[in-house]
């Protein structure tokens, strides 16, 4: 027996929803216009919703005074890319140590996972900072990409979905077959994991593309910058007054995450609610 | 067939062994270097030697009796709570209008990815872009401020709010500034822990709804009664994950005002930040803190654990007795269905 809801409730449900979603969508639009505005159209008017011409000429003042969306971009996309290879490809190795083999410390290992799970970079930033200015490593990417392969909250999600998605049976029957065992796990077991692989990979992508804190002590170097770096550089002086050039960086920064987020929303959402099943 | 499978076990290090040396390199080392530089008197750009103090806590007091680090955690633990609360409302409310059972909300899907939007760009550029959004005189929400007093009905509304006389220079207040903050947190954040509990919702056993449906529960009655203790797990886990999050927050307050004005939106990481890579270098300060914060966190990540985890089950038997009654309920309901 199911009450119809009150028509009047619904229409106010759907007047929330519709506010929340224009506040989450009007930042952005406004951003995305006032990116082809000139400054004095903006300090006529800041809000606007008609596109003007000044893209080009807000470029040239953007990219005239240190801030190089080219360069940040490429940097972003190497970290990021490299950061979710090893990020994904040994947490589930590591998660495939767990779930197959049998050995002494497993569960140890697994408890183990669990309790580093929560330690957030903060806390071990003026180490790792100290230890890589010592090794003379500042501005090498590798130092934000390597300690990717460490990822327990991806380990954890992995052994999550390989539990009852690898049967032993299967490595059981390519070990017959002579198989060794790391051509297994490259060859038969990758390509079954290729679902939890694709989620996981968005996620760690974006959070190392939107990450500030570990680049901006590590990279000194300008020509090293990030997009994160890049961005903060907008904050600064030298932008005070430019306010179309400064809408503009910000565009060119968020465009490439909304077009891949439009794109693969489905999948994004989807993966956002498998990830918390399991927390 | 045993032998075989102890002859496999040397695998399963192998292979986790990638993970272990990563971890101790990259962070156990560090953790306890941090750890060590605390007890220093490690400072100056670019030093990287060091003694042991002759007092070896004296970084620790000295940064626990900073007045700016006192601000500095009245500030986190402030803006983590005022974000955290209306962020878990809201998402509870979306909740449970997106999976109430008698009436669909259409466009789901579509709410859905506008929701979580803010969540996945990155947040040096929000934080940069709602600097711009509040600018003075003429910034996006001025000019919106401008244009809804000149129509009668909004004017004496706002003027009520003390917006009726804009331009507004917001960002010279203190208060006002840390409302932003929180505002830009629980925008972020609020899409995200609305998929998360949805995806709880869905996760609990039709059955239950539908016993309780025959028995006559309202709408209200089946949220509160059933809903909400079953997604307790999944609050516990929101609740500690943004904890965690939030006690270490920085791209938003660093780039937003630089943690002022005055200070007002300085948090514990951006203070750490500050300690370490301005002024005098004082890495020695930034690891006693980093290693108070991390203190801190711990701590309340397991009095959370500890205060759920005990109602948790209590509330869990209550449950299952509920649910016998129901499901008693429910046959009673057939037989009688069966007798008619």
């Amino acid at each position: 027996m199911r009450k119809k809801s009150n028509p009047v409730w619904m229409v106010l449900v759907y007047v929330v929803l519709i506010f929340l979603a224009i506040l989450s969508i009007m930042p952005f639009l406004i951003m995305m216009v006032n990116a082809t505005r000139s400054t004095t159209e903006i300090q006529q008017h800041a809000i606007s919703l008609i596109p003007s011409s000044y893209t080009m000429k807000n470029f040239a003042i953007l990219t005239g005074k240190s801030f190089n969306p080219m360069r940040g971009f490429l940097n972003s996309l190497i970290i990021s890319t490299g950061a979710t290879i090893c990020a994904v490809y040994f947490s589930t190795l590591t998660a495939y140590a767990l779930v197959i083999y049998d050995w002494k410390l497993r569960q140890p290992f697994f408890t183990f996972i669990m309790a580093i799970m929560m330690i957030p970079t903060q806390v071990t930033m003026i180490g790792f900072y100290q230890f890589v200015y010592k090794i003379h490593m500042t501005n090498n990417f590798l130092m934000l990409i390597l300690p990717a392969i460490a990822s327990p909250s991806i380990v954890f999600f992995m052994r999550q979905y390989m539990q009852p998605t690898l049967s032993p049976e299967i490595v059981q029957s390519a070990r017959i077959d002579g198989a060794r065992e790391f051509y297994i796990f490259n060859h038969i077991v990758l390509p079954i994991m290729k679902p939890a692989i694709a989620t996981q990979s968005i996620f760690v992508f974006v959070t190392n593309w939107n990450r500030l804190f570990e680049p901006l002590i590590l990279l000194t170097d300008q020509k090293r910058y990030t997009l994160p770096i890049m961005v903060s550089l907008l904050r600064g002086d030298i932008y005070k007054t430019e306010y179309g050039a400064v809408y503009l960086g910000l565009t060119l920064t968020v465009l490439p995450l909304i077009v891949v987020y439009l794109l693969l929303s489905k999948y994004i959402i989807a993966g956002v609610a498998l990830g918390s099943v399991k927390g | 067939m045993k032998k075989n499978k102890l002859s496999y076990a040397k695998y399963g290090y192998l292979f986790s062994l990638p993970f272990v040396i990563a971890f101790l390199l990259f962070s156990l080392y560090p953790i306890c270097y941090t750890l060590i530089i605390g007890f220093t008197d490690l400072k100056g750009m670019g030093k990287t030697s060091f003694h042991f103090l002759a007092d070896p806590l004296q970084n620790f007091k000295v940064v626990l009796a900073a007045p700016t680090f006192h601000t500095a955690l009245k500030n986190t633990v402030f803006m983590w709570v005022c974000n955290f609360i209306p962020q878990v409302l809201l998402a509870l409310l979306l909740t449970a209008w997106f999976t109430d059972r008698s009436s669909k909300v259409r466009g789901q899907g579509l709410f859905k990815v506008i929701f979580y939007m803010p969540n996945i760009i990155t947040a040096a550029t929000i934080a940069i872009l709602f600097n711009a959004m509040f600018g003075y005189p003429m910034g996006p929400v001025n000019d919106l401020l401008a244009k809804m007093n000149s129509v009668g009905f909004f004017h004496g509304l706002l003027e009520k709010m003390g917006l009726g006389a804009p331009p507004i220079y917001f960002l010279q207040s203190k208060t006002t500034t840390r409302a932003i903050v929180i505002f830009i947190q629980t925008w972020m954040w609020y899409g995200y822990t609305m998929i998360i509990l949805i995806s709880g919702v869905l996760g609990i056993s039709p059955e239950i709804f539908e016993a309780a449906e025959v028995d006559g529960a309202g709408k209200w009655q089946i949220f509160f009664g059933i809903t909400l203790p079953n997604i307790r797990p999944i609050l516990l886990f929101t609740l500690v994950t943004s904890l965690i999050g939030g006690l270490s927050m920085f791209d938003i307050p660093k780039l937003f005002m630089l943690g002022g004005p005055d200070n007002a939106t300085l948090t514990t990481s951006v203070y750490i930040y500050n300690q370490a890579f301005s002024g005098s270098y004082m890495y020695n300060r930034a690891a006693a803190a980093s290693i108070i914060m991390f203190i801190i966190m711990s701590v309340a990540s397991a009095i959370l654990f500890f205060i759920m985890r005990d109602k948790d089950e209590v509330k869990m038997q209550k449950i299952k007795k509920e649910q016998m009654k129901l499901r008693k309920a429910e046959e009673r309901a057939a037989r009688k269905g069966a007798k008619a």
